[in-house]
């Protein structure tokens, strides 16, 4: 389909949707230098325990793999999702929104059992820098999280409400590429901060 | 006449009338890249103003080209020149800093006298350990020995600072920074921080004596004498707060002190060795 | 209920504090009294705060930077005149006073006045200068604007409530910690640039899409006016250097609200950490501010050269070198933390190989005014003083780029001089040259010439006079930050600086003037055809000031002054054979709203207040999931409501013809 063949109004839909999609491109782009910032600070701070236990002694690695399972296949079912928004099928989309929901939930209840857990024991953000750093660099993603599912209830609620139209479908677009993107930061921060506990 | 009482007054000035090697080198550093780039810079003040006043809008005597904006030529030169003074003011930037690194050791005859220096709220303590001194507010030393400074600090950050010897350098709670000076010939001289601090700031001042030989021995000597010891007990009353301190002397020092003022930031706090870079880009080395 | 505040965080400690709390409040009361009595409220709210539009957005910004000019200029004023008379503990502030005055006029001038200054000239100028109808996101731009105002509205409130922080403008640990700063101060400063820098960073993410994705057919990258791509390339510098302030103050805060050790002298921070992430920010923010001024530059001096801009392409690839190199160097800020040589001397060959760049530039503007026709207008004369000036500090920072040099002057007013050298005649005056060049776009009557003068030669004497002093002081090895001393030889410089001072301030009152009497003659001086200047851009094509959709036709571009083009081939000023109707977006108290809770905010964060974080923390995401939810956010202008627009600006054109 080109851009010629299409009335006014479905040209600035086009262009409005692009522009948006571009400027969240921005906005990820910029994100992701924060995360730099973190992983970089994490990084400083690994000898900054003072005196207090280091990651090889707090992390457990089969609490993060199972985080990382549910983080990963939750990126999958939305991407069901978005294949059943282009097919134009409202049911599904729900359906899928409201899977990657349940996964994503139960990466944040993994993720505040094992911060619960870690604070009980004396080791807090307070302890030391390098817990600082922890509790921070993982804390900021998993608020990221939060904000996503938040961000699915709505959207969930707009799918259901006014249907996939196209202003709905342009934000699913978009949420779709926010949480694929957390995805990613996971990734950095399982390799970076629970692996080298195996090692 | 003030100019002149204030060119004379600038002979004098700290930056430009250095009394050592160190400090003549950083100052000849100045001198030189200064020189370097008035080639460029006279001649576009010149200009400008020589071209405001002649394409000036009541010259119609003036050529006007209104459509002219290229010249490959121009182009080529306005990219040359800036590169081409850069490049020899790298060339002397790379060299320089290698040979005035502040970690670097004094390449002068006899073995460096060495000064532990902290930085407390508001007034920088002095330690000498071969001699088992301390003094606040006051840095001694025989004129024509290298003098290597091992600096940190019990408070916030602050800056080291003698502008006629040295130059500067951070001190910092639980690290280490390292300067060295040397002066020329007996004389005094004024210390500062340069980093604010707090409140005390403006009074943090200290002096700096380059003494003869005798004259070194005799200010030990006299520090000798003096009443005030300094150990883990009498210590936290010394670094406590305080403002515009006169210059105080301990005949006595605890021999590690100077180390457990940096490892009491450590024990509590880093687990680093000390030899390691802990910043990304600014390691604090020993 | 209160969280930390009482009674006593009235500034009731000393006289001076309790009168510039005095002055703020009153300051408020008068305009709130005068909107009353002039029944302007109504007006104010429908059509400035809650407008879209990017020109308005534009134009408030400016006068939150105005403003904030005034308030940064009197806290400079009071820091010169207590060092004028400071020598042997003299002067008349005291040391809790006196720091709050230096860091607060720091952050003011760089966060609260030159950001919105420059945010305020690229959102009234760059959109018509890419002939495009708005920004692509404007509610968006709102919140930025409207995010902008809350942080100054939190330093200024600090003046009333409770102290600011007394660590300077960089805010550097462990002194900003809460073990040596207990108060509230510097989470003033932590929240107040939190909550600007998030609006910084949707302006920036803003700019760059306008400008890539609406600029008008036959607007190639290389046919972009300079001021839209020192605009691009300043934008890109915001929406990736602003996240680093954003974590090294949002690290700061966790540090001194949960006890953690981001930065503490203890328990494994590292205070290290926090120096590279501010000045991973802090470096950038300098070419953020000073691309755009240069922009503004080449823009004027072409103008009133009556000539093309020399070298255009060689500027272009200038300002994408300088916006790139700019992430390379800010080690320099710190070379006496104790780097390696290797690591400083890195760091100083990539600061001057930034220099080149920066020369490149200053030949180009400089051959754009040879063999042209310069016309003294104020703007050309902002102009003229900067490349005289500015080349002074980009020598002196040459010299602080060496590192061993760095040793002798880091810290001292040498350094002071320096980069009020780079900020005052680069970035100042080149906004300040825009604010004269392109008021008349905005409002459709000129400034006044002389008083517009007059502001600039007590400007430039004022600056020299000021900062000329300190290089000096800096060579006699005075510290920057000394509330007093005890060198006899330092005063009659400092003396000679707070005479600066006072020639600055006459400038001040020039603009004020200037503005009262334009305001007076506006009928005199009305701008009619919308091209005072003899313009060579599209900005100059529309109206003065624009109707609210910019272009009646979106223009078609095949020149790099399209304008200048158009007039001489006769095609400037047709009348289309029709209109079509034209989608605007409508306007909202979304951003206001969203600006005052951010605020609330802030103070609750601040102090202490739990519940009331909670509380505007609802608010603020109901009113984002509101208004992003809503599909309808624009309204119509039929073709019939365009004509008549049109046909009563056909009708000004023609009566001045």
């Amino acid at each position: 389909m080109s851009v010629m063949h299409l009335s006014e109004h479905e040209r600035e839909e086009l262009e409005t949707r692009e522009q948006r999609a571009l400027g969240f491109w921005l906005y990820l782009m910029g994100d992701a230098v924060i995360f730099a910032l973190l992983f970089a600070t994490y990084a400083i701070m690994i000898p900054g325990t003072a005196g207090g236990p280091t990651g090889k002694q707090l992390f457990n690695l089969n609490n993060a793999a199972l985080e990382t399972a549910l983080l990963l296949v939750s990126s999958l079912t939305f991407g069901f999702a978005s294949l059943s928004v282009q097919a134009g099928n409202r049911k599904a989309v729900l359906g899928w929104l409201g899977v990657t929901f349940v996964l994503g939930a139960g990466f944040i209840f993994l993720e505040l059992r094992e911060f619960a857990g870690l604070i009980a024991q004396g080791a807090g953000p307070d302890r030391s820098g390098f817990l600082s750093a922890f509790f921070t660099l993982v804390g900021t993603h998993g608020v990221h999280v939060s904000m996503g599912l938040l961000w699915i209830v709505i959207l969930g609620a707009q799918v259901a409400v006014k249907g996939l139209t196209a202003p709905v479908a342009s934000r699913l677009f978009r949420l779709g590429l926010f949480w694929h993107f957390l995805d990613i930061a996971w990734v950095g921060i399982f390799s970076i901060v629970y692996l080298p506990g195996l090692l | 006449m003030a100019l002149l009482a204030g060119a004379c007054d600038l002979r004098r000035a700290a930056v430009l009338d250095p009394k050592g090697p160190v400090a003549l080198a950083e100052r000849d550093l100045l001198f030189d890249a200064f020189s370097v780039m008035m080639i460029v810079i006279v001649p576009v003040i010149i200009l400008t103003l020589w071209f405001a006043w002649r394409y000036r809008a009541s010259n119609t005597n003036a050529q006007y080209a209104p459509a002219w904006a290229n010249s490959a030529k121009i182009d080529a030169v306005v990219w040359l020149i800036p590169a081409a003074i850069v490049i020899a003011l790298g060339v002397l930037l790379w060299r320089s800093t290698y040979k005035l690194d502040p970690y670097r050791p004094l390449e002068a005859a006899g073995a460096p006298l060495e000064v532990q220096v902290v930085a407390q709220d508001w007034k920088w303590l002095f330690i000498y350990p071969e001699q088992g001194i301390a003094v606040v507010n006051q840095l001694a030393f025989p004129a024509g020995r290298p003098v290597s400074l091992r600096i940190t600090s019990d408070t916030v950050m602050n800056s080291f600072y003698v502008p006629q010897l040295a130059g500067q350098i951070y001190a910092m709670a639980g690290m280490q920074t390292r300067l060295q000076l040397l002066a020329d010939q007996p004389g005094k001289f004024v210390g500062r921080n340069s980093q604010y601090s707090g409140g005390g700031y403006s009074d943090q001042h200290f002096e700096v004596v380059s003494l003869s030989a005798g004259d070194f021995d005799a200010w030990v000597a006299k520090a000798k004498q003096a009443p005030g010891r300094l150990d883990a007990t009498t210590y936290p009353a010394q670094a406590a707060k305080s403002r515009a301190v006169p210059i105080t002397y301990y005949s006595v020092v605890e021999p590690d002190l100077y180390n457990r003022i940096i490892d009491k930031y450590r024990h509590a706090g880093h687990a680093h060795t000390p030899s390691q870079g802990q910043g990304a880009g600014a390691p604090a080395r020993r | 209920m209160f969280g930390k505040l009482t009674i006593e965080a009235l500034p009731l400690y000393s006289a001076i504090a309790a009168g510039g709390a005095a002055v703020t409040v009153g300051g408020a009361l008068l305009v709130a009294i005068v909107l009353t009595w002039l029944k302007a409220w109504k007006y104010l709210w429908t059509d400035w705060l809650t407008s879209v539009d990017h020109k308005r957005i534009g134009v408030m910004y400016i006068v939150l930077a105005l403003i904030m000019l005034l308030r940064g200029f009197v806290d400079a004023i009071m820091m010169r005149a207590q060092q004028a008379t400071a020598l042997d503990a003299g002067g008349y502030l005291p040391p809790e006073h006196f720091d709050q005055i230096f860091s607060s006029h720091g952050t003011i001038m760089i966060f609260f006045m030159a950001m919105p200054f420059m945010t305020g000239l690229i959102n009234l100028i760059m959109p018509l200068q890419i002939g495009t109808r708005d920004v692509a996101f404007p509610w968006l731009n709102a919140v930025s604007l409207w995010l902008s105002a809350a942080g100054a509205g939190l330093v200024m409130v600090s003046l009333v409530i409770g102290k600011f922080s007394t660590a300077g403008w960089t805010g550097y640990p462990p002194y900003s910690g809460i073990d040596y700063n207990p108060g509230v101060g510097v989470d003033y400063w932590i929240w107040a640039i939190l909550i600007s820098g998030v609006g910084s960073t949707m302006s920036g993410i803003n700019f760059i899409v306008t400008i890539l994705k609406r600029r008008a057919p036959g607007m190639t990258l290389m046919r972009m006016t300079p001021f839209t791509w020192t605009a691009l390339c300043a934008s890109v510098l915001m929406a990736f250097a602003f996240p680093a302030i954003t974590v090294a103050c949002g690290l700061l805060a966790l540090d001194r609200l949960f006890g953690m050790h981001f930065f503490t002298n203890a328990h494994g921070g590292n205070m290290m950490n926090y120096a590279n992430l501010f000045w991973i920010w802090g470096h950038p923010e300098v070419y953020i501010l000073i691309l755009p001024a240069f922009g503004i530059f080449s823009e004027v001096v072409a103008t009133f050269s009556k000539k093309r801009l020399f070298g255009y392409e060689s500027l272009v690839y200038a300002t994408a070198a300088i916006a790139i190199l700019s992430f390379t160097v800010w080690l320099h800020h710190f070379f006496t933390m104790g780097s390696s040589a290797n690591v400083n001397a890195f760091f100083g060959v990539t600061t001057m190989v930034i220099a080149v760049p920066t020369g490149v530039k200053v030949f180009n503007w400089l051959l754009t005014m040879y063999r042209g026709r310069i016309d003294f207008h104020p703007s050309m004369m902002w102009s003229i003083g900067f490349m005289v000036t500015f080349v002074i500090g980009g020598m002196t920072g040459v010299l602080l780029a060496i590192p061993p040099a760095d040793f002798l002057m880091h810290n001292t007013t040498f350094l002071v001089a320096h980069f009020h050298n780079m900020i005052i005649p680069g970035v100042l005056f080149g906004y300040l040259a825009g604010y004269m060049f392109w008021f008349p776009k905005a409002f459709g009557f000129e400034l006044n010439r002389g008083w517009g003068l007059a502001s600039f030669w007590c400007w430039l004497i004022g600056f020299y006079l000021a900062f000329m002093p300190l290089y000096l002081l800096g060579l006699k090895g005075m510290p920057r930050r000394m509330e007093t001393y005890n060198d006899p030889t330092w005063q009659p410089y400092l003396m000679v600086a707070a005479a600066g001072a006072v020639v600055v301030l006459f400038g001040i009152a020039s603009m004020v003037m200037q503005l009262y009497v334009s305001i007076r003659d506006r009928r005199l001086t009305a701008d009619r055809t919308g091209d005072p200047f003899d313009g060579r851009t599209l900005e100059w094509s529309t109206s003065s000031p624009p109707p609210p959709y910019n272009f009646a036709v979106i223009p078609t571009v095949s020149d790099r002054e399209p304008f200048l083009v158009a007039k001489k081939d006769g095609t400037a000023y047709q009348r289309p054979a029709s209109y079509t109707p034209i989608s605007i977006p409508s306007n909202t108290p979304a951003g206001v709203v969203l600006g005052i809770f951010a605020f609330v905010l802030g103070f609750a964060i601040i102090w202490h207040i739990w519940w009331l974080v909670a509380v505007s923390a609802i608010v603020m995401f109901t009113t984002v999931i509101t208004r992003s939810s809503d599909d309808h956010a624009e309204f119509t202008l039929s073709a019939g409501e365009v004509k008549r627009i049109e046909d009563e600006r056909f009708r000004e054109l023609g009566r001045r013809a």
